[in-house]
Parts: structure tokens; C-alpha cells; sequence
């Protein structure tokens, strides 16, 4: 959490400024199965991208490159759609934490 | 028009990551493809709700865009109220004239019940908005009470299954078409497994000349009882069963969309959801055969105003 506020310091209405700003919360911890994406079989056709409830699918020049794993809670929509099957989830103590998940 | 999701992608996300929203829930994916799919910058008011409360934990927010929350039920009149100051300081030329999409996004409590007066007055008194019904058939927020969306026979904590009733006892309100009965120039029913039909419709709101509704079919994997990666499919069987009709309102012009013409039995979408569990595995067919009924009769009823506008189409 930043600093916490003061009431005098809250903004009249509860005005919340800061776009985006829950992109700080590492729901990436929610997590009990992991997607892997096997990109030789990807076609990049982003239906995994516009079916994700986490907008976890980061993108670069229109291809997929990976997924946001710190925002990512798991649900296996991603590997439910993907028309080649090439997500798997997996379980989340078979593969090494990452240092951003490990100190919720 | 052609939709492309690649090229849709090229797009800056305007709905970020980090809300609280259930894992699998599919009010984010039914967000995320509106904001994608608008031509123009949104202003949005949001009613209370899952949606609201999960993506504006203070101080945090989850949007990119300008989004108002009053209360649960006056999302309409808020957005109302943003476009007739819009238009003010136009007016006034205190304000230079922009290309601003108005848009709303409220649940199936906030829109079939508490809003239901708020909405209906915006839309007679036209104002150019796109109100986009999160329809999970259930005040999900508060803990899955039944709505006036809820389908016959669901188990909600407010319509509990047992010896003595089989889940909720009255067949749900028919939003849609009550909002159709406006005349305001478009509304459509959409579901978040098809993002094309959804995306499609969403353009066509935007361009309408005035109010737009469009309601969309948002399975909640937590009060409808279903695995979360189960979201889509789920989608997809109430759409293919007939329970959640893909169709438009175009100018007075009934339409069917998304290809749905071909239908399974019912049973097929309820027994993907365990708050059906009751009566779908107690061995009594009555409920799941009264549901059958009501959707095969609502079904032909929309063919037939589909039919009607057709004729009337060829012949003008
Ligand atoms: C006037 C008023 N009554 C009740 C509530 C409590 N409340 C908050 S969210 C909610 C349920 C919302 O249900 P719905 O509109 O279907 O949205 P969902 O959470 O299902 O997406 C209720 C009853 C409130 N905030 N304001
Ligand atoms: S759905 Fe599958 S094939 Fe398509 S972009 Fe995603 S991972 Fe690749
Ligand atoms: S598992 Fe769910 S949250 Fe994670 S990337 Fe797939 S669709 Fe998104
Ligand atoms: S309760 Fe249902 S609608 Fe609410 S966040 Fe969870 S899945 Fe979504
Ligand atoms: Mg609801």
C-alpha cells in the first residue's frame, strides 16, 4: 500500500487518479495452476488474448509473446479457447516461483 | 466492417489487471471487448455491482478511462447527466467538440430491477449513450440473490432448493425485449464466448443515432456453480440452447446473429451448472420440462418477428 491518507488528504467524491493502478496487486498469487504456452504451435490468433478476465496476454507487433504471470489467477479460460491447444496448465508447486509471487 | 483481433490488439488496453473479480468471472472479458471494440473515447458510469466494487478499491482503479460511480441504481441518469453537459459546454463554447462514446455498465440487478425507472427514462428522453447490461442472472456482489434475470428453477441463496421448492419459482423478466419496446434505434442480446457478434454489435451501438442497449449473457463460474476455466462454454451452451438468444433490433428490424439457428435441448446448458444440480439429477423431469417449454415458445415468437421484419424489409 502507498502512504496512507489522511481524510483531509482524500480528494472530495473519493476521486481515484492514478489509471491503471491495480496493476500494484499481484493477484498472480490467487494461482493454484499455471498456463504454459507452447509457441510452436501458436498461430497467434489472440482468441486466448480476448477471452482473458486478467488482460494477462502481453502482445508484441500483433504476436504473443508471454503472459503477465503477476496478474494471471489461473482461471484456464486461455487453455479451455485456444484453438491448437498449445496452453496446458499446470500445477503451481511443479514449477519454481518467481521472486515477484514469493513474498505475498 | 471487419473486426481483426490482431489488429485489435495494436490498441492501448483501457481495462488494466490486478482487480479482484473471481478468477474465470466473465464481467472483465465482456469489458475488455467493448473497450476494444469502440471507435471513439469512453466516458463510463458504472452501477454497483461485482464490475464496480472489484475494479475501484480506493485508491486504487482498475480503468484508463474516465469512469463515475454513484449509486447502485442511477448508472442511466449519472451517464444522462454527462452527456447533456457535454452537449452544455458545446453549447456555450466552453469546450471544443470531441468524438466521446457514453457508456454504462450495469448488472442484471442494477438494470432488469433498481435501475429499471432511471434506465427506461434515459432512453425516452434520448440521449446518445450505449448501456451494456453484465447480465450473471443474480446480485452476485452480495452474496448470489435472486433476480429478476434468474432462470426458472436456478438455486440462488434467496431461492434455496429443497423438499419443499425446486430453486426460484418464477419465470425471469424479459429485459430485451422490454427495452426493444422503446423504439430506440438499437438493442441486441450478445454473449462473451462470441467476441465478433459481440465486437460487432458494439460498433453498431456506438454509430446508432441515439440510445443503445445491449445485453450481455456474463456466466458467474461462483454463483452458477461451474469450474472457472468452464466460463466460455458455459457461454456458449445458454446461446446454443436457446436460453440466451443471439439476436439484434436494428432500427425496428429484428434480426438473429452470431449464426444461432440450430438449437440443443436445454438440459444441455443446465446440467453445466451445478445450481441447476436439483433438478437436473433428481429423476423428477417437470422443472426441466416446464423451461423447455417456455424457451421453444419464446423462440418461435422471435421467429417470428424476425420473419415479420424480413417481409417487411422486401417489401419497402
Ligand atoms: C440502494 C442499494 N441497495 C443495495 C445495495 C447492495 N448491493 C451492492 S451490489 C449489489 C448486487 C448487484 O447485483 P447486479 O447488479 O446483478 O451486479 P453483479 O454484482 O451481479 O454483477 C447489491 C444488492 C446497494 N449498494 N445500494
Ligand atoms: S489461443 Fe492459442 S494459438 Fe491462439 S494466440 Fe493464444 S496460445 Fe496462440
Ligand atoms: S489462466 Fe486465466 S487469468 Fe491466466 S492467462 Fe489464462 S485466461 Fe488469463
Ligand atoms: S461473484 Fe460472479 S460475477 Fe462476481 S466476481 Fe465472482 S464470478 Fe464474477
Ligand atoms: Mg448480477
Amino acid at each position: 500500500m502507498p502512504d496512507e491518507q489522511a481524510w483531509r488528504e482524500i480528494a472530495i467524491g473519493g476521486t481515484e487518479i492514478n489509471p491503471g493502478s491495480t496493476e500494484r496487486v499481484n493477484t498472480g498469487a490467487w494461482r493454484s495452476e499455471m498456463p504454459i504456452i507452447d509457441f510452436s504451435r501458436c498461430t497467434h490468433c489472440m482468441i486466448c488474448w480476448v477471452d482473458c478476465p486478467d488482460a494477462c496476454f502481453e502482445i508484441s507487433d500483433t504476436r504473443l509473446a508471454g503472459i503477465d504471470l503477476d496478474h494471471c489467477k489461473g482461471c484456464g479460460i486461455c487453455a479451455a479457447v485456444c484453438p491448437t491447444h498449445c496452453i496446458t496448465m499446470v500445477p503451481e508447486s511443479s514449477v519454481p516461483v518467481k521472486s515477484s509471487e514469493s513474498g505475498a | 466492417m471487419t473486426l481483426k483481433l490482431r489488429e485489435l490488439t495494436e490498441k492501448t488496453e483501457q481495462f488494466g489487471s490486478g482487480h479482484a473479480l473471481c478468477a474465470g468471472c466473465a464481467e472483465p472479458v465482456a469489458v475488455r471487448q467493448v473497450l476494444a471494440a469502440l471507435v471513439n473515447p469512453p466516458v463510463v458510469a458504472l452501477a454497483t455491482g461485482c464490475l464496480e466494487v472489484a475494479t475501484t478499491r480506493f485508491p486504487d482503479t482498475t480503468w484508463k478511462v474516465p469512469v463515475i460511480h454513484s449509486a447502485f441504481e442511477n448508472a442511466a441518469t449519472t451517464i444522462s447527466g454527462v452527456e447533456a453537459a457535454y452537449k452544455a459546454l458545446v453549447r456555450k463554447g466552453r469546450m471544443e467538440p470531441r468524438p466521446l462514446t457514453f457508456l454504462v455498465f450495469g448488472g442484471d440487478g442494477a438494470t432488469y430491477d433498481i435501475g429499471f425507472q432511471w434506465l427506461s427514462g434515459a432512453l425516452e428522453r434520448g440521449h446518445k449513450f450505449i448501456y451494456v447490461c453484465l447480465n450473471n442472472e443474480g446480485y452476485m456482489n452480495t452474496g448470489i440473490q435472486r433476480s429478476s434475470a434468474t432462470l426458472l428453477g436456478a438455486w440462488t441463496t434467496t431461492t434455496p432448493a429443497g423438499d419443499v421448492r425446486p430453486g426460484k419459482l418464477q419465470w425471469h423478466k424479459d429485459m430485451t425485449r422490454i427495452i426493444a419496446a422503446h423504439n430506440i434505434p438499437y438493442v441486441a442480446q450478445a454473449a462473451v464466448h462470441n467476441w465478433k457478434d459481440l465486437m460487432t454489435k458494439v460498433r453498431k451501438a456506438e454509430a446508432a443515432d441515439g440510445p443503445a442497449f445491449i445485453n450481455v449473457i456474463t456466466p458467474c463460474d461462483r454463483g452458477w456453480r461451474f469450474d472457472t476455466d468452464k466460463t466460455m462454454e458455459v457461454s456458449r451452451l445458454m446461446v446454443e440452447s436457446g436460453l440466451w438468444p443471439l439476436y439484434e433490433v436494428e432500427n425496428g428490424v429484428w434480426r438473429m446473429t452470431g449464426g444461432g439457428q440450430k438449437r440443443r435441448p436445454v438440459i444441455d446448458a443446465l446440467k453445466s451448472q451445478k445450481r441447476f444440480s436439483h433438478i437436473t439429477t433428481n429423476g423428477d423431469e417437470s422443472v426441466v420440462a416446464e423451461i423447455q417449454r417456455r424457451v421453444d415458445a419464446e423462440w418461435e415468437s422471435l421467429q417470428q418477428l424476425c420473419e415479420m421484419s424480413a417481409r417487411a424489409e422486401s417489401e419497402s
